[in-house]
């Protein structure tokens, strides 16, 4: 129970409306938890909160050893980085990859001048976009690209936890599948702790090492992905994966896929 | 392959002044009550295929070659199920009004049959009795008021157009159910549009896979499925990430 | 729908190359480009171009019909009609220019600043705002104009006091949309401070809608200068004014109908080179 992140009777209400509910987790370090849950379920609020955008009413967030103060020093904010899901919407369309690579860089003293050429061209090999990008401005790429410079820019400030947000929704199934892999490689590189959201069940079975199931702003239920997608412990998770429209028997597939 | 199609669509190609080969060379025909399925990543013209056959293509887009030829109606429902219904009009109003438009019928008699439409669509009584404005409608409901709006067109082709994209999965499977149901009792055709192959493959008989305009192959769903011929469908079918299949079966 | 290849493009110099190409695709905006150009440049050489000085009286020449000598004619004290009205071009821009430079930032600033933190910064910069805008504009400068005697000064005082609302209001409502963006909330998350964020990541998105409106509002301001004059509470004689001269050519008006015709179709051209300005680009930013 030391490193990772630790989250006690977390609530968050709005107007009345209580978007999350003394929720209670834990995600072990190094391991990926996905988040499922459908709209308006408080998924997407508590990735907010952990992240920091949201101010919690009630509750500890911890990582590590260290409890998360409501007003978040810098240190502890690059310690958690967040990917969103609107690829359109992730980057600063007026400012070049290089800019947006290089600011959290000098901001945070991360890297010298004469090094940060060099660091930038790093972190795009990291997400496998070409050094030829740094020049560029954020509509010249696809909604896969984009998603790959955010996770660069993320990883600039070498976070602890990233926490994804819905970050394949937008893209079409090909370029997810890419985009997964590329999460899956960084957070064996980078000894990366994940909070993973998605509604797609696919998704978070391809990604996710534990799966929690959040339901009106409650935790509904926490397991291991194996006993989860086999024999999930609540009627609602049951309910989840029984609604997810399959292929038909005897479906094509490459021998060599896992 | 039915004998008689109700819609041919004949070597269809779409332009702009920027990509003259929006769409290119499209064909496909459609028999009465058959669902034919649109698949393909974004960008590959499926969409605008389905506006072509309504006759609603976006500004600055025109048919340049072949022909579509249709010997019925047809209707459209959209993604977007909030955006497609007026947020200032009560639902059973704006349902009520295309009833009386399409059908001739007077207020008293188009908005009994509105309340008639509503129910085979299952949105509960509560909803029918009072006028609710679409703000006051879970996006499920929504979409079922959509759903109905298109029906009372009496179309003979229903044009999906990603229709369960935008919603959760258990009201994603109730609305495929809804429209199926619908589809066995009420006899029309539909063209599916979808980028989901799982759900294509539960919606339709018949599938075409489009890529950049064109279709690289189209056939019978569970074959196509179980043998594509072209790179490109293998390529598809392969992202679809897997779900493993519950334990004891589908009951509970 | 669309798909965005950056494959096949090159050169990093490729922005400014592009906004280039795109201002002399964009008839409006060249044209108004054009014709503002006209006119400051007539402004500047004014001296060079013009034999006349602008008040001095020839009272031989008076009232003369446009002609080779006197493009434009003259006015009731034989002085050039054309060369008064560059010169009072050269003011009326000026002022235009220096009474908007002020508010226009004050106005983003605080724009910025209340769309962004939200909360009661929002509230007392919401609440002046709705305070003023109550107010009819006129009224203010009128009441500001006597109070600190006619001339340039009281244009610039009211400028001060409520030129920074209009921007202050679009600007709010622009952050306002551009906060709910992930991409600052990314920033946010990458541990930038507020005041970074504000300037470095949503100054620019800002920015050009801020500008469009910048134009539209000197149109108005041209407008008020042009008025305070004719009504003699404006820029005093005889610095020259497009108001002022109005209004002393009005006593001719059927016999030298010229001498108010001519600055009005000055202020007109102006209004509408402005515009053009600003809806050009507005158009090409939209477009981006």
């Amino acid at each position: 129970m030391s490193q990772g992140l630790h989250i006690q009777d977390l609530t968050v209400r709005y107007d009345g409306v209580t978007a999350l509910d003394r929720i209670q987790l834990n995600i072990e370090e190094h391991t990926t938890l996905g988040l499922v849950g459908e709209s308006g379920s408080g998924k997407s609020t508590l990735a907010r909160v952990v992240a920091g955008l949201i101010v919690p009413d009630e509750g500890i967030i911890s990582l590590g050893e260290e409890p998360l103060t409501k007003k978040r020093s810098r240190a502890q904010r690059k310690k958690i980085q967040m990917i969103f899901q609107n690829p359109d919407a992730s980057l600063n369309p007026r400012l070049s990859i290089r800019q947006l690579l290089s600011e959290a860089l000098l901001f945070h003293g991360i890297v010298r001048r004469s090094g940060l050429e060099q660091r930038c061209l790093e972190l795009l090999a990291r997400v496998q976009i070409d050094g030829s990008a740094l020049d560029r401005y954020p509509h010249e790429f696809s909604g896969g690209q984009r998603q790959r410079i955010a996770i660069a820019r993320a990883l600039s400030v070498e976070p602890e936890l990233l926490i994804a947000d819905e970050p394949t929704s937008a893209l079409d199934v090909s370029v997810q599948l890419s985009v997964l892999e590329l999460f899956a490689s960084l957070k064996q590189e980078l000894n990366l702790t994940m909070l993973f959201i998605s509604h797609d069940m696919g998704v978070i079975h391809a990604i996710s090492d534990t799966v929690a199931v959040m339901r009106h702003g409650q935790l509904v239920e926490i397991n291991s992905k194996e006993r989860f997608f086999a024999r999930p412990d609540t009627a609602y998770g049951y309910q989840l994966l029984s609604a997810v429209p399959k292929m038909p028997a005897g479906t094509y597939s490459r021998r060599d896929t896992p | 392959m039915s004998m008689n199609p109700i819609l041919e669509v004949e070597a269809l190609t779409l332009s702009s002044r920027a990509n003259p080969k929006l769409v290119h060379n499209v064909s496909f025909s459609i028999g009465k009550g058959e669902t034919l399925g649109l698949v393909g990543e974004s960008g590959s013209g499926k969409s605008l295929t389905l506006r072509a056959i309504l006759g609603l293509l976006p500004q600055g887009i025109e048919q340049t070659g072949g022909q579509i030829k249709s010997s019925v109606s047809s209707a459209m429902v959209f993604q977007d199920p909030r955006g497609s219904l007026d947020p200032l009009c009560p639902v059973v109003k704006q349902l009520a009004e295309v009833i009386s438009y399409r059908q001739g019928l007077s207020r008293r008699a188009s908005r009994q049959a509105a309340l008639e439409l509503l129910e085979v669509l299952g949105l509960p009584l509560s909803l029918r009795q009072k006028d609710r404005y679409p703000s006051q409608l879970s996006g499920g409901q929504c979409q079922r008021v959509v759903i109905a709006l298109a029906l009372a067109c009496k179309p003979g082709i229903l044009l999906c157009d990603e229709p369960t994209t935008a919603l959760d999965v258990t009201v994603q499977e109730q609305i495929i159910e809804t429209i199926s149901a619908l589809q066995q009792e009420l006899g029309f055709a539909m063209v599916f549009v979808t980028h989901n192959l799982a759900v294509a493959s539960a919606m339709c008989s018949r599938l075409c896979v489009m890529r950049q305009g064109q279709i690289v192959e189209q056939g019978d769903t569970l074959s196509l499925l179980q043998a594509p011929q072209d790179a490109y469908t293998q390529m598809l079918i392969n992202s679809v990430l897997p779900v493993p299949v519950l334990e004891g079966g589908e009951q509970r | 729908m669309k798909t965005i290849s950056a494959h096949n493009l090159t050169g990093p110099s490729r922005k400014s190359q592009g906004t280039l190409r795109r201002i002399l695709k964009n008839p409006t905006l060249l044209g108004g480009i054009i014709m503002l150009a006209i006119l400051v440049l007539l402004a500047i050489l004014i001296p060079v171009i013009s034999p006349y000085d602008p008040s001095a009286q020839d009272l031989r020449a008076f009232l003369q019909p446009p002609s080779a000598e006197h493009w434009l004619g003259t006015d009731q004290l034989g002085r050039d009609l054309f060369t008064r009205l560059i010169y009072a071009a050269r003011t009326d821009l000026t002022i235009m220019v220096l009474a908007e430079i002020i508010p226009f930032c004050t106005g983003v600033f605080l724009g910025m600043l209340a769309g962004y933190y939200g909360k009661w910064i929002d509230n007392i910069i919401s609440l002046v705002t709705d305070t003023f805008v109550a107010f009819p504009f006129y009224l203010i400068v009128i009441i500001v104009a006597f109070a600190s005697g006619a001339g340039q000064r009281g244009i610039f005082i009211t400028f001060m006091l409520v030129g920074w609302i209009v921007f202050a209001r679009v600007t709010r409502g622009v952050t306002v949309s551009l906060r709910q963006q992930e991409w600052v909330a990314s920033a946010q998350t990458l541990g930038l401070s507020g005041i970074r964020i504000m300037f470095r990541h949503i100054l620019p998105n800002v920015l050009p809608q801020a500008v469009v409106v910048l134009m539209t509002d000197m149109v108005g301001l041209l407008v008020a200068i042009v008025t305070l004059g004719y009504l003699g509470i404006g820029i005093a004689p005889p610095t020259p004014d497009w108001g002022t001269m109005i209004s002393d050519g009005q006593s001719f008006i059927t016999t030298a109908w010229w001498l108010s015709a001519m600055p009005g179709l000055a202020v007109v051209y102006t209004g509408i080179a402005l515009s053009l300005v600003g809806d050009g680009l507005a158009d090409l930013w939209r477009r981006r």
